[in-house]
């Protein structure tokens, strides 16, 4: 058939309204989505929780990473020195100040940071109590300082029974401003300023203070700390001073920043269940979005199923039929998404003041893209088969 | 002619067949079924189509129609004997192949239309353009002019539900059309029409068999379609039983009106 120009201009120009230059098995798959409202409400609601249950979980595992590792990432050292087994930051238990000295007098060495964390109790002005972290560094150290002050300042730790919390937990901890005191063990501490978005993952605020008024607030004896944070000398080699440092303090344990890092999460995440049980329930959200959405996915082949014999019997491809499904899976996982992400993303938004809030990164959105596209596809698998065993002969027998 | 136009038509074929043989079937043999169930559909059917042909297949119901029908369009593949189509063998072909000889040159008219509800008049048309990877505004403009061919050029965009019965088999007819196929299947063409859509529709295949390069079959079983008809095969039982062909310089009924028609306006 020749072009538009061949042929008479009363079959050509100003009537061919629009010109589709795509395969119809777009408009086909998109008006076979779209014709039954209902059918399309139930596949956008199976897709929706299925975003929106893996954006949360996945998003609280994002969250709950960065909490756990947040005080090591922030910390300036490139080695730490800890009690041998340490699992995490929150739980190190005490070493002598000794291991401070041996680890300046090893060559690369640059600075030795001493550190105490430790659980313990705080009396709320108004009574009762909670637990809490605290942290002891001197800030002219600059091993681990509070970060994000949005009231006070660090200088202010200076100051007699100073100590900085997070305004997250204003509530839990009783205290309403700065200026306000607290008990923690028998000492008086008062509010010198607040961060904002450091969380714990134990839930158990942080409370900074200098190293000198930690160990006075932890009854913990002057020869004593929780960790020595090791700095290094520019050039120097971090395995070799790793291995001296390890032959001088056998009865401790001497780790990378990056295997501090990994050995937290590893005991938090997997060591306690808890992300294995948020990874499981984005698994569950999986496969329950699969399983709603190829249910109508089939449900909806099987309604057109005399149109597919149709195409079938006018000669298509298995591949052109394919096609149409696969496109129809694939309108559905773009709508889907884009509403659940909606959702989702306000969800993000509702739990950023909360303890543990969700994160939602440009990775995180890709692959939950990548997912729901592979979820429509897995889906539209059962569609296929359906299609793939009609006889065309159905045609003559409407 | 007589009114109805039947005794036009002679028995047994007096006229000598056409030589531009389109499509062959040689001792055409259908098994049904499986064990116990299985049973002959068809027992041995011979036949040929001729270009710039109508030719009907008529017989009671049960006696094979339909399966020879499928058997011609390369939907289902028959037990035994051999199918050309457009000097195309067609045995030993995979189920692809079939659809891809389908696509190049089988157009099928379906007793219930079978047009896409989702789509408009034109887009229906344009999918059997579509299957064969024809898109873009050449296809649009054929699709159109297959709709004007059948005088629906005002119902473009219309949706089927919009369309009355004889509307849908006539887009039907032009989506069969559009394709240029060298064999055009019609499944009970008439029979879900009321009588004056049936005679539209008929003079619509009609008019189309008049082109030298394609053979138009019908399966049906109504009376009024014979007038229309170049040949009528009838088939009983799984067998063709009788071949009755128009003789040479009778008229169809269509062509009767044609020439009538140029008479007038002359």
């Amino acid at each position: 058939m020749g072009s538009c120009k061949a042929i008479p201009a009363r079959l050509c120009p100003g009537k061919v309204q629009s010109v589709n230059r795509a395969a119809m098995t777009f408009t086909l798959a998109f008006r076979n989505l779209f014709y039954d409202r209902i059918r399309l409400a139930v596949t956008m609601v199976g897709i929706l929780f299925s975003i929106v249950l893996v954006a949360v979980q996945l998003g609280l595992y994002l969250g709950a990473r960065n909490i756990i590792v947040s005080m090591i990432d922030r910390s300036d050292g490139d080695l730490w020195v800890m009690a041998y087994g340490t699992k995490n930051f929150e739980e190190g238990q005490p070493i002598s100040a000794r291991e401070r000295f041996t680890a300046l007098s090893i060559p690369g060495v640059a600075k030795a940071i001493p550190l105490i964390v430790s659980f313990t109790d705080w009396r709320k002005p108004s009574g009762g109590a909670t637990l809490v972290v605290v942290i002891g560094s001197d800030a002219e150290d600059g091993g681990l300082r509070p970060w994000n002050v949005v009231e006070g300042d660090i200088s202010g730790l200076g100051a007699r029974d100073a100590v900085i919390i997070d305004k997250t937990y204003l509530r839990d901890l009783g205290i309403t401003s700065v200026g306000d005191t607290a008990q923690i063990g028998s000492s008086r501490v008062r509010i010198s300023g607040f961060t904002d978005g450091i969380r714990s993952f134990t839930v158990s605020p942080y409370v900074f203070t200098t190293l000198n008024r930690a160990r006075s607030l932890l009854d913990m004896p002057a020869d004593m700390l929780t960790y020595v944070l090791v700095k290094l000398e520019p050039g120097a080699d971090p395995e070799a001073v790793r291995k001296a440092l390890r032959e001088k303090v056998p009865n401790s344990d001497v780790l990378t920043k990056a295997e501090f890092h990994d050995r937290s999460l590893n005991h938090w995440l997997f060591a306690t269940g808890a992300g294995v049980a948020l990874i499981g329930g984005a698994v569950l959200g999986l496969v329950v979005g699969t399983v709603i959405v190829a249910q109508t996915l089939y449900s909806s082949t099987k309604d057109h199923i005399n149109e597919f014999a149709t195409l079938r019997a006018l000669g298509s491809s298995s591949g052109y039929i394919h096609r149409v499904i696969l496109t129809q899976a694939a309108l559905s996982a773009v709508l889907g998404y884009a509403l659940g992400m909606v959702i989702a993303l306000t969800v993000v938004y509702l739990s950023e003041r909360t303890a543990l809030p969700i994160v939602m990164t440009p990775a995180l959105a890709a692959l939950l893209l990548a997912l729901t596209i592979a979820m429509c596809a897995v889906s539209a698998l059962s569609a296929i088969g359906k299609v793939m065993r009609i006889d065309p002969a159905v045609v003559f027998n409407r | 002619m007589s009114a109805d136009g039947t005794s036009t038509l002679t028995a047994p074929s007096l006229a000598p067949a056409a030589n531009n043989v389109v499509l062959e079937a040689r001792n055409i043999v259908k098994e049904l079924g499986h064990g116990a169930r299985k049973t002959r559909a068809l027992k041995g059917v011979s036949l040929t189509l001729n270009a710039g042909e109508l030719t009907l297949l008529m017989g009671p119901s049960g006696s094979g129609k339909t399966t020879l029908l499928s058997i011609l369009g390369c939907i289902l593949t028959p037990t035994e004997g051999t199918l050309t189509i457009a000097a195309h063998p067609t045995a030993g072909l995979s189920p692809e192949a079939l659809a891809g000889l389908r696509r190049r040159y089988v157009g099928f008219i379906f007793q219930s239309y079978n047009l896409f509800p989702t789509l408009t008049a034109e887009e229906n048309v344009r999918i059997a353009l579509d299957v064969r990877g024809e898109r873009g505004s050449d296809a649009v403009v054929r699709a159109q002019r297959a709709l004007q061919q059948v005088g629906l050029r005002h119902k473009l965009k219309s949706y089927p539900a919009n369309l009355s019965g004889g509307e849908q088999q006539r887009v039907a007819v032009a989506r069969a059309l559009v394709g240029a196929p060298s064999v055009m299947l019609a499944d009970e063409p008439t029979a879900a029409l009321d009588s004056e859509n049936g005679v539209a529709v008929m003079q619509l295949l009609s008019e189309i068999a008049r082109d030298t390069s394609r053979a138009v079959l019908a399966v049906t079983h109504d009376p009024r379609t014979v007038p229309f008809a170049n040949r009528v095969l009838r088939i009983e039982d799984g067998l063709i039983v009788g071949e009755e062909r128009r003789a040479e310089g009778v008229e169809t009924v269509h062509q009767l009106a044609r020439n009538r028609k140029r008479k007038a306006n002359a």
